[in-house]
């Protein structure tokens, strides 16, 4: 099957899933820690809500509990989608406190690792009980072949969920989209700082294509 | 299944335990009872080497169960990689590399995050140094 063929029926199996159930949708931002899921979520929050939804940091597992944002509306080319945004922790398979201690006192380390790890296990259950579609966060100055990554690709292409690849922190001199894009070319992949707010607009559009 | 030698053993040779799983082993347990096998084993110190490899979803309860166990200056997690044998050859290049099929025809090395000190992978080959602490 070729590629656009596969990126066709994919957005046609998004498409199908989508009018077939009730809005809004449950949209879960998913990726590796450090991605940048938090910083999109905020500022699609903001963009359309006002709010933002948690704490951004560069410390690994910052988010580290399932936060929802219910009912955002966005507006495109005159029709408004409503979803509902899942921000989740990054997905690893191990978490080891003492990479935390140079940031906090041995305790608090300690703390961050536990909730870390139940919010690790929260997100991977809502991936398969409760979210109607992924967008899947990426680090473009980062390699994107890594175990976890297509581990969770896999999981999601499984439950045939519709999925986005945003790769984001094109603001980073060593980012590349062609990295990614090679790596999960069944998937649309959208590049965007969220940072920066940059290509927001195909942000939007996009999401409104696939989950709208 | 293979033994080799017990780390934790202060008077038993000194070495890491290789269990190699057959996928005949495998065959006819359920999602639990595997991630049991894997995470006991992997508790133990010992590197997992599974012939058919898992499912996408018990890929995803072996997250779930592997960060319920996870515990300070006792167990920190895993690694984990995965390559697919060569009877998926007939799938995409791509397919072959994210092992997204369906298929559980793909060999898996599951180790102790802390003992791995690095797990590399490329199309045909995984690679991991394990050090014996």
């Amino acid at each position: 099957m070729g590629l656009f063929t596969e990126l066709k029926d994919s957005i046609s199996r998004a498409t199908d899933r989508l009018f077939s159930e009730q809005e809004p949708k449950r949209i879960g931002i998913y990726g590796p820690p450090n991605a940048g899921k938090t910083t999109l979520a905020n500022r699609i929050a903001r963009d359309w809500t006002g709010d933002a939804i948690g704490t951004e940091s560069h410390v690994p597992h910052e988010t580290r509990r399932a936060r929802r944002k219910e009912g955002v509306e966005i507006e495109r080319n005159g029709k408004t989608v409503t979803i509902d945004i899942v921000d989740t922790p990054g997905v690893t398979t191990k978490v080891d406190y003492e990479e935390f201690t140079d940031e906090m006192e041995e305790d608090d380390a300690i703390r961050r690792s536990r909730e870390a790890t139940e919010g690790v296990a929260e997100a991977m259950h809502w991936l398969r009980e409760d979210v109607d579609g992924v967008i899947y966060v990426l680090d473009s100055a980062e390699d994107p072949i890594t175990q976890v990554n297509t581990m969770l690709i896999g999981i999601i292409e499984s439950r045939d969920l519709p999925v986005l690849i945003f790769a984001n922190k094109i603001d980073l001199d060593e980012s590349s989209v062609k990295r990614i894009e090679d790596a999960f070319p069944q998937h649309k992949t959208v590049p965007l700082s969220a940072k920066e707010g940059d290509n927001m607009d195909e942000v939007y559009d996009s999401i409104a294509e696939y989950f709208g | 299944m293979p033994k080799a030698t017990n780390t934790d053993d202060p008077d038993g040779p000194d070495g890491v335990q290789i269990d190699l799983i057959s996928g005949e082993r495998m065959d006819g347990m359920a999602t639990m009872e595997k991630i049991r096998m894997i995470l006991d084993g992997v508790h133990e110190g010992n590197i997992v080497i599974l012939e058919e490899g898992l499912t996408p979803d018990e890929e995803s309860r072996l997250i779930e169960v592997t960060m319920a166990e996870i515990s300070p200056d006792e167990f920190n997690g895993i690694e984990i990689e995965t390559y697919p044998k060569s009877e998926t050859r007939d799938s995409s290049l791509l397919g072959r590399i994210m092992g997204s099929d369906e298929s559980t025809a793909k060999l898996t090395v599951i180790g102790p995050a802390n003992q791995i000190e690095t797990l590399h992978k490329d199309e045909t080959l995984i690679s991991a140094l394990v050090s014996r602490n």
